[in-house]
């Protein structure tokens, strides 16, 4: 059954002093795939910038490249649309066994966006890590299929971490965030992708929203009043990509609403930007996702 | 056999005495039936005739020339960086032309090919999808730059400037041992060992119909220009900075040629445009000798954590707005691995075998290149699949001969097995082996040859020569400079005489005067901090040779002259107990370090005097004691400053570079004499201090001629404040600054005044009709905090 979402993105940017000049890109309107429309939509940013340039990157997610001159201190990026979301069912389990993915992946001749290759070595955010490597050999076994792998390991982690908003920043590793068994959306899906990846399974970073109120009767899932992240794996041939949700251990569903995918959160960050200036910034965001 | 009477008489065979290369590889200097070949001849014979003592002269002009070039190359180690020595090894590698002829060949048709595997791996990947190539290897490549991914190089090319290891197999075969398409160095340096061997044989070379390399880079430059097509943007060259490795060699190409020589930090993408910025403003770049990695070309799209990169490159590269050589993401083609698969892609893109072969390689992500890299361990190097070494540079994940070299230790069958897809197998190498003197005997020593190719509006176009790499000892595991091996000029000797031509003589079409030139901020502001600290150690050495000499007469200092003298020199941070204070040792140090980051603007000349200030006074600081001591130490680094000074005014071209340096040593000045004066023209200063200012203040002899013998606060204010005549006066340093502005800004007259000229024109009006009686002590420190000002307007106009 297709939902349909009203959205808001809200990310606000405070510097201590005014930014000589800054250039930033933006990966904020959501994707247009199979399983989601962007039916409406606009990014935005305020001050106007003094420069916009639209485009794609090389995973098809939106960009927005904009430059804003010196002297400005505060900055606010903005997207507001809508989006159709039209959940891919609950299918059966027809995945490859995990001993056999690695000869599916070879029969792969690709480097196409799509294309498992770009999701089994190490990214800019996420090395290979021994101690996550045990990890992951441990709570899985090689006779499994890849979807019950992947299940195992999201449950492991999802059973290892306390969702902490106070406990990691933005820039924690996934081996700091692993050994502390805290962390938010970012680190949890982090974590998952490197051990997936150990055990030879495709694994990518999905940024998004999650539906702000719960359904009638269903609990408020974790990471709702901010911006979330999942992880989407390769399951062989046959099943092809499938997203998972390590943060609330569960498959994506209606309420995950995808804006970009890449390899980690280097190719996702919803505002990349660089300033001249020596002083220190503050940083603020909101969500707003309402079903129609 | 050789018996000693025909050494005795035969200078050769003295000289080739103890050169007897190993079995089993090729030789350069002997053919395999151990005669000399002929185009080594002349060489030799020369060689042969010199007397241990005439060879150590030859050797030492070459060692001279590197040493007067400023030549040096940064050694990094464990506790830091140094510069040393340039280890040239005198004899040159002497190759035939028409053997030459053939390899360079070879080497056009690999750039060629190189550029289609560019041009596929970031535009159709058809090379993957059709099996010529495994997806893992490039999907895992870092330098495989997904955001360069579907990019159209506005020159139409992905790759401009090439480089090739190349070495010679035991059957005389030329072999690529590596491709280096990321951002070659050692042109430069090629240059250099060409200039210093030229020396060493300065006799033989003219007439040794030896290929000249000057027509090679003039093809270069004129390939780059080309490549601006029409338009209005500069040519220039990015190098990492100062720290890195060669960036003396990206000064001296760019002094060569006559190109910008750019940080990214001096360039910035404006509304889609690349621009530098400079003194009068932004100004766009249009094409880019890139000599820094891909990967940190641009924080935004590549890697965010990079220092050295530019926001917006990558766009401004997608927009076609600059041609880049070589376009980012090139350093993909070095990986090892693609060796592999190159030679059968040479044959479905070119139609054609490769002309030179590379090294054998078996990438061992497939089972039965896996199965045979394991069934001869014995003479594979086993490596890392995606680096861009050579075989020999073993690290310690490397295996050679089924032994490990470094500390790793597991049984290689299962590290194979277990890492396959990571790992590469290459065929041992054994190098040619060329003469290099050692201790007065020539011996045969590895090799290895970078060559340089560039693509022209003609095509590829090959450097008639190169850079040679020579091993310390016959295991070519020495190769590398790290490990003590030297480096060779390579001669291509034909059989015709070679025009003598140089890239500066060759007059191409009608006589042009070209404009000054760009001068990019950051080159500004370091010229400025340069006069500025070289002049605040002149004031520092002149108080210090003051306090010593007052010091060395009485002997006491708490005499209230010498001690007020002391406190004095303490206020600038000064221990007034070290006689070459640790303070000034920072300044020379500060000084130097400005002019290490504008080489390609300052003369060597003026380098090596201001490497000599901090080398003295580094010399004198822990031998001098105070006193008598101290004053000669200090005499004698005012003499090298002077000389320094004089390098700067009486050869230094009156570029806008020259005009920051002298504006920052008039600003120091002014700012220096003015405290000076406050502290000992004040009327109630200790006896004595009119005389303390007149002498540092350097105005002795004019003072005794203008005034009387006695000194006096008016007499001393006049001198040193508002005579229009004294080089050393504030007025003096005002009225340079004024000239120097007017001067930077003679093109934009119509522009209203800026805040800078109106501060300094102020102040140059105050002072012109001032008398002395004007300038009490409270007004010397007014003027202070408006030369302060002038400074801070300065940089905002120009440097920021």
């Amino acid at each position: 059954m297709p939902i349909e979402y009203d959205i808001r993105l809200e990310i606000g940017y405070l510097y201590d002093s005014p930014a000589a000049s800054t250039r930033t890109l933006l990966r904020m309107l959501p994707l247009t795939n199979g399983e989601q429309t962007l039916i409406t939509g606009l990014v935005s940013a305020d001050p106007v910038p003094d420069f916009r340039r639209d485009g794609v990157d090389f995973f098809g997610n939106a960009t927005t490249e904009i430059a804003h001159d010196a002297g400005k201190t505060e900055f606010l990026f903005r997207f507001e649309g809508r989006v159709r979301r039209i959940p891919r069912g609950t299918t059966l389990d027809l995945s490859c066994g995990l001993a056999a993915l690695g000869a599916e992946i070879q029969g792969i001749q690709s480097i196409t966006p799509m294309s498992p290759h770009h999701f089994l070595g190490d990214s800019e955010r996420i090395r290979h890590e021994p101690e996550i490597a045990a990890f992951a050999e441990e709570v899985t076994a090689p006779g499994m299929s890849v979807m019950a792998a992947l299940q195992a390991v999201s449950h492991a982690i999802h059973d290892r971490f306390d969702f902490d908003p106070g406990a990691t920043e933005v820039s924690t590793t996934p081996i700091e965030a692993f050994q502390n068994r805290r962390g938010v959306c970012q680190d949890i899906s982090q974590v998952t992708i490197a051990a997936l990846r150990s055990v030879g399974i495709p694994a990518g970073y999905v940024s998004g929203f999650l539906r702000t109120v719960a359904p009638p009767g269903q609990p408020r899932l974790e990471g709702a009043d901010a911006m979330h992240a999942w992880v989407r794996a390769w399951c062989g041939m046959e099943t092809g990509w499938v997203e998972i949700d390590p943060t609330n251990d569960m498959l994506v569903g209606a309420d995950h609403i995808a804006i970009a995918i890449g390899r980690d959160y280097a190719d996702v960050a919803p505002v990349k930007g660089s300033s001249r200036t020596s002083g220190s910034h503050r940083t603020e965001h909101r969500v707003d996702v309402i079903p129609l | 056999m050789t018996s000693p009477d025909d050494i005795a008489e035969d200078p050769v065979l003295a000289l080739l005495q103890e050169y007897s290369p190993p079995n089993g590889v090729a030789d350069e200097l002997l053919r395999p039936d151990g005669r000399l070949r002929p185009v080594w001849r002349p060489l030799i014979d020369l060689l042969a005739r010199q007397s241990p003592e005439e060879m150590a002269e030859r050797f030492a002009r070459g060692d001279q020339y590197l040493h007067d070039a400023g030549v040096y190359y940064r050694q990094h180690t464990q506790s830091g960086s140094t510069l040393r020595d340039w280890p040239l090894s005198h004899v040159p590698v002497v190759i035939a032309e028409e053997e030459w002829r053939e390899l360079a060949e070879g080497i056009v048709q690999r750039a060629e090919l190189l550029e289609k595997v560019m041009a596929d791996l970031y535009g159709m990947g058809d090379l993957v999808a059709n099996g010529l190539l495994p997806a893992e290897l490039i999907a895992r490549n870092p330098e495989w730059l997904r955001p360069m991914v579907g990019i159209r190089p506005r020159s139409g090319h992905f790759l401009h400037f090439l480089a090739f290891e190349v070495g010679r197999s035991p059957d005389g075969s030329w072999l690529v041992l590596g491709d280096r398409t990321q951002a070659p160095s050692g042109s430069g340096f090629a240059l250099e060992n060409r200039m210093a061997t030229s020396r060493v044989f300065q006799d033989l070379f003219p007439t040794s119909n030896v290929e000249r390399l000057a027509g090679f880079f003039r093809a270069h430059r004129g390939a780059m220009t080309a490549l601006n097509a029409g338009g209005d943007g500069k040519v220039a060259i990015l190098t990492p900075g100062h720290h890195s490795d060669t960036y003396f060699e990206h000064a001296y190409i760019a002094r060569y040629l006559g190109l910008l020589l750019l940080e990214c930090e001096d360039l910035k993408v404006e509304r889609g445009r690349l621009m530098v910025r400079t003194i009068h403003g932004p100004q766009p770049v249009s094409v880019l000798w890139r000599r820094l990695d891909s990967r940190f070309a641009d924080p935004l799209e590549l890697d965010e954590n990079s220092a050295l990169g530019t926001p917006g490159m990558v766009a401004a590269l997608r927009a076609q707005d600059v041609t880049m050589l070589n376009c980012l993401g090139s350093g993909v083609l070095e990986a090892r691995a693609l060796m592999a698969f190159l030679p059968r892609i040479c044959e479905k893109l070119m139609g054609e075998p490769l002309k030179l072969p590379n090294i054998a390689t078996w990438w061992c992500g497939q089972d039965l290149e896996r199965g045979y890299v394991y069934e001869n361990l014995h003479r594979m190097m086993i490596g890392r699949a995606l680096s861009s070494d050579l075989p020999f540079e073993v690290d310690a994940l490397t295996a050679l001969g089924g032994d490990f070299r470094g500390t790793a230790r597991r049984p290689i069958g299962e590290w194979l097995d277990r890492d396959g897809p990571n790992l590469v197998g290459q065929e041992a190498v054994t190098l040619s082996t060329t003469p290099a003197m050692i201790d007065g005997q020539l011996l045969p020593r590895p090799a290895l040859i970078r060559v340089f190719a560039t693509r022209t509006s003609r095509g590829w176009t090959v450097m008639p020569g190169g850079y040679a790499r020579i091993g310390r000892s016959g295991d070519p595991t020495a190769l590398s400079m790290k490990n003590g091996g030297s480096v060779a000029d390579v001669w291509v000797v034909g059989d015709r005489p070679v025009e003598p031509e140089t890239l500066t003589g060759e007059p191409e079409g009608p006589f042009i005067r070209r404009g000054p030139g760009l001068l990019p901020s950051r080159a500004a502001d370091n010229l400025f901090w340069l006069g500025r600290y070289v002049e605040r150690a002149e004031a520092r050495v002149r108080e210090l040779r003051a306090y010593h000499l007052r010091l060395s007469e009485s002997g006491d200092p708490s005499l209230p002259l010498v001690a007020r003298l002391g406190a004095f020199i303490e206020g600038f941070g000064v221990d007034i107990d070290e006689p070459v204070p640790a303070v000034v040792l920072e300044l020379f140090d500060a000084a130097q370090g400005c002019a290490g980051k504008v080489r390609d603007r300052f003369s060597t000349d003026g380098w090596q005097a201001l490497t000599d200030l901090a080398f003295t006074a580094r010399g004198h600081f822990s031998r001098v004691h105070p006193g008598d001591q101290a004053v000669k130490a200090m005499g004698e680094l005012l003499r090298k400053l002077a000389g320094f000074s004089g390098l700067v005014h009486e050869n230094m071209y009156r570029s806008s570079g020259w005009r920051f340096l002298t504006m920052g040593r008039a600003l120091e000045r002014a700012d220096q004499t003015i405290s000076l004066l406050a502290a000992f023209a004040d009327p109630a200063q200790p006896g004595g201090g009119f005389d303390v200012a007149i002498e540092v203040g350097d105005s002795v002899m004019t003072h005794r001629r203008r005034y009387s013998v006695h000194t006096s606060r008016s007499s001393v204010i006049d001198l040193l404040a508002l005579d229009a005549g004294n080089p050393r006066s504030v007025f003096f340093q005002i009225d340079m600054l004024r000239d120097q502005d007017r001067l930077l800004t003679q093109n934009a007259a119509a522009d209203p005044m800026s805040d800078l000229a109106r501060a300094i024109l102020l102040l140059h009006t105050e002072l012109s009709v001032a008398v002395p009686e004007d300038i009490t002590t409270e007004r010397l420190f007014g003027l202070q905090g408006e030369i302060r000002e002038i400074s801070t307007l300065l940089t905002q106009r120009y440097l920021s």
